[in-house]
This record gives structure tokens, sequence and C-alpha cells, in this order.
């Protein structure tokens, strides 16, 4: 009996990635809010090939330019003030969304977290340099910056993605060089030092990892942020142009317009505020499903 | 014994920058340990042992720094670059620290932190590191090493944990172990485990430098100890020596206070009055002097050094009054 209950079962693993998906598959907000973000993105690929109408293009066969959503006339979200299809629009805005979004995080947890890695690990002198260098880019105002690149260079969405993402990485650089710091005293790294690991084999493999549930969460956080500096970037004239658009700037315009032609603000809002809610559930959901220690 | 010693350490001091001044947490250590041979480092808390070992390795905190020499196999690693430190680290010499709940990194599993060593020195290939990870472990007697290397830290037992950091310290097939009180955090039953093993590799001609102070660990496992008391080596003696006949009042002290199970008296606990001497406390003569029951003025004027007391017994004491001389006048 003793010996039963000494013998562990035994274990299938097949690799940290395929144990978070299954985890990931077993929470069931996480699971729901990974269906709806790729039904969203799905939407957001094939839906202006749907309609039959051009991102551009002027309804001029309706009595008025501001139509509601209807069946009938084919503009199933209805028209905006310039009697555009608003379907057409709103997913074309989506993908732009997602698309800035995306990259832009992408960028800034890529630069954030081997930066803030690599100053926390090391520490002393190096980390001061490597840190005051992030404190002076914080204290330059960043749209001075992204006023003079759009003069240099002209306005693109590469400027764009460049722009935010060069902002986005600041904060990220912060709380993983904190976290790196506290992990460097841990006596796992000590460990890792004595079998002379060298620093790089340290900060990717013993370190990076370990901070991989707050880049997580703090990168889900990231998204909205940046979506929301997009539009404002556009409504200044230096983001996405016209007659591209993005859901930022959908939800913009259609405040301008809640009174006489609400659908203008509520379609828009409803994809964004969906996008969002279910990118901060699946992040939720990455960080528990990346946690070796959680029983699963 | 004729051989050059694996690890020399000789008048190694380690001093740390604190907000109070620098504070010397080891002074003037002078130790052997050759190949094959376990050395025990013995002393109360805060007496510098960990330390001292650290410092061979260039492990001290960030404000420590550690004068004198500490060469293994005749290379010099006080004030040597990391670089070359890196090469020696896990192939040379290998640590085995005290928590084996925080040595392993909770996130990878036990394979990959077998082989990392060997792959990241380009020492093996992948199948031959994994070939060699089992072996490592069943090294270190782990029941169903291939469903071990699969699992994460937090799946194993305290003991299995331990085991496995050996099994991790021993891949790099290192010429010598510093161990940091290996025993100390796990139950009795499998700090016995731990030690059988320990002999065991030590019977392959691996050096041994134990950190300790359970002076039971010591008779069973050690050749030599050396007692360590306010960062300086007090007694250095064979440990039958130590146990048969301390020479040094410190040393019997320490031995008197071992818990027995059939004591003579079956009273109290005999402990060693008053408190060590703070770190960085500036000290004329003996650190143990205020103390020692057997103190005389000398003791508090001038520090004893290490010397030789009787030819042939390899035993070195730092004391003006060593008890055996005192028992048996010469």
């Amino acid at each position: 009996m003793a010996e039963l209950l000494l013998e562990t079962p035994p274990t299938r693993r097949a690799g940290l990635w395929l144990d978070a998906w299954a985890s990931l598959r077993r929470s069931r907000a996480a699971w729901v809010a990974a269906l709806v973000l790729a039904a969203i993105v799905v939407a957001a690929l094939v839906g202006p090939s749907l309609s039959r109408y051009a991102i551009d293009a002027v309804d001029w066969t309706q009595a008025s330019l501001a139509n509601p959503p209807s069946i009938a006339t084919g503009h199933w979200f209805g028209t905006d003030t310039n009697g555009r299809d608003l379907f057409v629009r709103v997913w074309i805005g989506t993908r732009m969304s997602l698309l800035v979004a995306v990259l832009a995080t992408v960028v800034s947890v890529a630069v954030g977290v081997a930066w803030g890695a690599t100053a926390g690990y090391l520490g002393g002198r190096v980390d001061g340099l490597m840190m005051r260098f992030v404190d002076v880019l914080y204290a330059l105002p960043y749209m001075f910056f992204v006023i003079i690149l759009t003069v240099v260079f002209g306005r693109s969405l590469v400027l764009i993605f460049l722009a935010i993402g060069a902002v986005g990485w600041l904060t990220m650089a912060r709380i993983v060089r904190g976290q790196a710091l506290a992990l460097r005293q841990r006596e796992f790294v000590e460990a890792a030092i004595a079998l002379g690991l060298p620093a790089r084999t340290i900060i990717a493999r013993h370190i990076v990892p370990n901070v991989a549930g707050t880049v997580i969460v703090y990168a889900t956080l990231t998204v909205p942020q940046v979506i929301l500096f997009e539009s404002f970037l556009s409504f200044l004239g230096l983001g996405v142009q016209e007659p591209l658009t993005s859901l930022g700037r959908l939800v913009a315009e259609g405040a301008l317009e809640m009174e006489t032609s609400p659908w203008l603000l509520l379609i828009p809002s409803a994809v964004l505020g969906t996008l969002l809610l279910c990118l901060n559930f699946l992040g939720d959901g990455l960080r528990d499903a990346l946690d070796p220690r959680r029983p699963r | 014994m004729s051989r050059a010693p694996l690890l020399e350490i000789r008048d190694l001091e380690v001093v740390f920058d604190t907000a109070a001044g620098a504070v010397q947490a080891v002074g003037g250590v002078s130790l052997d340990v050759h190949e094959g041979e376990c050395v025990a480092l013995v002393g109360e808390s805060g007496s510098g042992k960990t330390q001292a070992m650290l410092a061979g390795l260039g492990l001290l905190a960030g404000n420590g720094r550690a004068q004198g020499s500490v060469r293994f196999a005749g290379q010099e690693l006080i004030g040597t670059d990391e670089a070359a430190l890196r090469d020696v680290r896990g192939t040379g010499i290998a640590l085995l620290s005290q928590d084996p709940m925080s040595s392993l990194t909770p996130h990878l599993r036990i394979e990959t932190q077998l082989v990392e060593l060997l792959l990241d020195r380009g020492l093996a290939t992948r199948a031959e590191a994994r070939e060699r990870a089992l072996e490592a472990l069943r090294e270190v007697d782990i029941p169903d090493p291939a469903a071990r290397l699969r699992q994460y830290p937090h799946e194993l037992s305290g003991g299995m944990r331990q085991r496995v950091a050996l099994a991790i310290a021993l891949m790099g097939r290192p010429r010598l172990l510093l161990a940091d009180e290996p025993t100390t955090a796990l139950d009795v039953s499998v700090q016995a485990r731990v030690l059988d093993l320990l002999a065991n590799v030590r019977a392959n001609g691996l050096g041994l430098l134990l950190v300790t102070h359970d002076l039971g660990v010591v008779a069973g496992l050690a050749d030599r100890v050396a007692v360590m008391y306010a960062g300086r080596l007090v007694e250095v003696a064979p440990v039958d020596e130590l146990f048969a006949a301390p020479r040094h009042p410190y040393t019997a002290a320490l031995l008197a206070a071992v818990p027995r199970l059939r004591g003579d008296d079956g009273g109290r606990l005999s402990a060693i009055p008053g408190t060590p001497p703070r770190p960085g406390e500036p000290v004329a003569g003996c650190a143990f002097a205020p103390r020692c029951a057997h103190a005389v003025q000398a003791c508090r004027d001038g520090r004893p050094v290490l010397r030789g007391l009787e030819p042939g017994t390899g035993v070195t004491v730092a004391c003006h009054r060593p008890l055996a001389i005192e028992a048996q006048p010469a």
C-alpha cells in the first residue's frame, strides 16, 4: 500500500506550449475570448469583400447620406455622413487597428524585455546607464518626435508602428528590469552562474521566462493603449489617412454624430470594446496557462 | 598528499562594503583540498565559512571583495576575469547549494537544467547529453529517471530535488564540488541518503569542500576538518584527531554542545557562553578569548596564528593555550 502511494503517476507532457494550450482550453473565459477574437480577425480579413460597396464609394442612390443599418439597401451597418458603407469601413478599420496594435506590441515587448532583463540582470553601472537612457526618452515629448519624423520622411504606416513601438517599450523595460533585479538574487540564478553559464543564456533561459506572466498581462494592456494612441495620431492628421480608417478614427467620427446617427458610434465602439475585452481575458488565461506551478 | 592540492587557498580575505563601513567577513584563511579528499569547513552562523567558499568562485555579492589567493589546479581564481571563471565553473568546480527548494529554476524541466551546461559548452550533442542526464539521475538513485526528465522541479520532493541538484552539479564532471550546507534543509532520513551519495561521488576522485555547522555530517564524511570562528581558522585537523582530542577551546566547546541521546548527566545542553564578535568589530588578540574559559592576558593581547602542534598528526591550531598540550605538559 505504502509503495502504491509513493509511486508517482506516469506523466505525459509534450512541452510548455502544449501544456499551456491544454490549460487554456480548460479555462472557459479565456477560450471563449480566444474564439471571439478569432471571429473578429476573420471578419476583419474577409468582411470587406462580402459587401458590394468599396471603402471610399459614396452611395448616391440613397435619399440622404447617413442611413441607418438595413438589410434591404445592403448597408448592413448603415452609412456614414458621407454616404460610405460602414460595414466595409468598420472591418477595414479593425484590420488597421489590429495591425498597428500587434506590430507595436511586438516591438515594445521585444525591445522592452531584452532591454529590461539585461539591465536588471547585469545591474550596477550598466543598469544605471541603460535605465537613464530610458528616463531620457521618457522625458522627451514623443509627439514632437512623431511630428519631426513625419515631416522628414513623409507619412507612412511603418512610421506609425515605429513611433508607437518606440514609446511602448519604455514602460515594459522598467517593469521587466524590476523583476529581473529581484530574480537575480534568487538561488537558482546563482546556481546557474555557479554552473558557468554565460550571461546571455541565464537572461534568456532563467530570467525571461520567469517574467512571462507579467509581460503577457502588460502586453494585453498595451494593445488598447496602442489602439487609442493610434486614433489620437490619426486625429492630429499624423496617423492613418482617409479614405483608410481605423477603429479609433471611426469612434471619434461617430461621437460627433451620436445624436443624429447613433449607429456610427455604437457599431465601431462595440467592435472595439469586444476586441479589448477579449484581449484582456485571453491575457489573463495565458498568464495562468504559462505558470508551470499551477495544478492542472 | 604530496601532490599539489586541487584547491589551494592562501590568506583569503573577504571584505564587504556596507553603509557602516568595510566589514571583514573572512580574514586570512589558508586551506588545501586534495583530489578525492573531503574537507569540512565548520563554524557557527556568520563565521564566514560560506563567504570563504563563494569567494573562490567569484560569487560574492556585489559589495564584496576578495583578496589573497585561491588557486584551482594551479590556476589563480581571485581577480581573474569573468570569462576565465566561467570556464572553471561547472566543469572544474561545481556548487551544490543549501536550499533545493530554490536552487532549481521553476519553469524549466529537469532535463533542460541537466543538459544545459553540456549543450552550452558544446561538450555533447543533444542525444548524448540526454544519455548523460539519465545516467546522472541514476547515479544519484533517482527512480524512473526517464519520467523525471520530463517533470518540473515543483513536482519533486525536497530530497529528490537536492539529488537532482547534485546530478546537475555533476553533469560537467567537475574535479571539485563545493557543497554549502547540502543537508540543512532536508529531513533527517533524506539527509542520510544525500550524505551517502556525496560519499559515493567522492570515491570517484572528486575533491569535496563541505561547508556545514552539523558536526554529525562532518564525522561521517570528512577527512579533515577546518574550524572557523569570526572569519578565521582556529583549528585544522584530521577528523578523528579533531573528535578525539580537540586542541582549540572553541572546537572543544562546539563538540560539547552537540546533543547526545545518552548524556552522562542527562541535564541541560552545554552552550558556549557569550556571543561571537560582530563582523567588522576590531578584535585585538584571539577573537574567542572573551568566551574562553582558558583565556589568559596573552590571549587578549596578541592574535594567535595557525601552527602545527605535534608533527605527524597534521593538526594545526591557532591558540596560545591549546588544550591537549595543557593536559599533557611537554
